[in-house]
């Protein structure tokens, strides 16, 4: 792991270096104009936090069922980029709404799929932090439920807004504008590089805290 | 596994029985949810489009917030709790024993609530018994399996009281939205019998999982 630290550094600040001069460059959007660019940081962004999503659900499922801390450890890193990545999608989303659409807050179906997974991780990191004494446990019953319920949050709040036509834009993306994909590549590789860095350093940080904490409970049993 | 379920459930209603503080507290306090509601959005002697359905589902969501809170904290109270765990009986019986507690509860709150509200609003509930008592049952269903988990495991938390609905609101949307949803299209003219089908059946798809999930994870969420 630490070994590779460096080397995935370097490639994500090349990335993230090299996707501005992307996206400079890529062609306008026909109707949206240049505040369709950001695209390119919002887009990535969400799929950041799905990784965050999917890692802290399987995390805690492992922590719940076989008790290993160094699960949890990973749990805990995830759901905090969970909800940071989810932060830079539901900033950036709203922007793009008012210029697009003119309004700041539209219940569009994937923007109300986030909000909801937004809370559901907030309330994973309220529960650490005021959960007191074993409270890993509890998040980490958190952590499954709120992977799970995310297809169940998808159906339904696609179904409950169908008023408005939904179109899967990044499958058809190739088809619809070729020159769009390098940036948008580059920005989402980028992005889930950076998502694994943090991910990395954080579980690093959890794991020298657990060894500090040992530490500590050492000295006062020897009794210093 | 069912008989001991049973017997939990017997136990919870004999003591229930004696003061009826549970029945009565939340049925109170779902009326209070109601009334504040309809002078919240009544204009002019007309409720908005949907309010019944809206307001029925919020008032059996609130309601079986407090009575989840209300059944655990008399446990606590007790240090009931602790002896039931040490009992030799299976501790998922005693999810599905404290699951049908909450569950019967909430129906005999709806069995008030359903004719009030639709008197109150002029709401057709009862021109569709059985569907809508499908979508009513598998709603309760769903929003209790996961509330009572989250409940129970609460129970060791001294911020409980605020935790529960912060933890439990997002994970339940779905039920919230399927089942307002649901009633919605049952209340339209003509009514629109396709679509109550759809939502029963995600609600039900929805006990499925998490019922199965709750059963799953109630044992090492529960052992200390």
């Amino acid at each position: 792991m630490k070994t590779l630290f460096l080397p995935l550094s370097v490639v994500t600040a090349a990335l993230f270096a090299w996707a501005p001069l992307l996206i400079a460059n890529a062609p306008f959007e026909s109707t949206m104009g240049l505040i369709q660019k950001i695209f390119y940081f919002h887009v990535p962004a969400w799929m950041a936090m799905y990784s965050g999503l999917v890692v802290c659900g399987v995390a805690s499922a492992l922590y719940l069922f076989r008790g290993r801390p160094e699960a949890d450890r990973v749990a805990v890193s995830a759901a905090e980029l969970t909800v940071v990545f989810g932060l830079v999608g539901l900033v950036t989303g709203p922007l793009w709404a008012r210029k697009a659409w003119g309004i700041w807050w539209e219940w569009e179906p994937r923007l109300t799929m986030a909000l909801l997974l937004e809370l559901i991780f907030v309330g994973y990191l309220m529960v650490r932090k005021y959960g007191g004494p074993g409270s890993e446990k509890l998040a980490a019953a958190v952590g499954i439920f709120g992977t799970a319920v995310s297809p169940f949050v998808y159906v339904s709040v696609n179904i409950w807004r169908t008023i408005h036509p939904k179109t899967s834009v990044v499958p058809e993306l190739p088809r619809t504008a070729p020159e769009m994909v390098p940036p948008f590549a580059v920005s989402s590789l980028a992005f889930i590089l950076l998502f694994v860095l943090m991910l990395m350093a954080r579980i690093e940080l959890a794991r020298r805290q657990a060894t500090l904490d040992e530490l500590y409970l050492a000295h006062e049993d020897s009794g210093s | 596994m069912l008989k001991t379920a049973l017997l939990i459930v017997r136990k919870d209603f004999a003591i229930e029985v004696k003061t009826r503080e549970i029945l009565y507290t939340t049925l109170l306090f779902a009326l209070s949810c109601v009334l504040v509601f309809a002078f919240a959005l009544v204009k002019e002697g007309q409720a908005p489009t949907d309010a019944a359905a809206a307001i029925l589902w919020i008032a059996i969501m609130f309601a079986g917030t407090l009575a989840l809170g209300r059944t655990f904290e008399r446990e606590r109270y007790g240090e009931t709790l602790r002896a039931l765990m040490l009992a030799p009986a299976p501790r998922t019986a005693i999810y599905v024993g404290k699951l049908l507690g909450i569950a019967v509860l909430l129906v005999f709150a709806e069995l008030v609530l359903v004719p009030l509200v639709g008197f109150l609003f002029s709401a057709a509930f009862l021109s569709h018994p059985l569907r809508l008592a499908l979508l009513l049952g598998a709603g309760t269903v769903g929003f209790a399996a996961v509330g009572t988990l989250f409940a129970a495991m609460l129970m060791r938390v001294r911020t409980r009281d605020v935790l529960l609905p912060i933890l439990l609101y997002p994970i339940t949307v779905p039920v919230i939205i399927a089942g307002v949803r649901g009633t919605a299209a049952l209340l339209a003219s003509p009514v629109e019998e396709a679509t109550a089908t759809m939502w029963s059946a995600i609600l039900i798809s929805f006990d499925v999982v998490f019922v199965t999930l709750a059963l799953w994870t109630f044992e090492p969420l529960m052992t200390e």
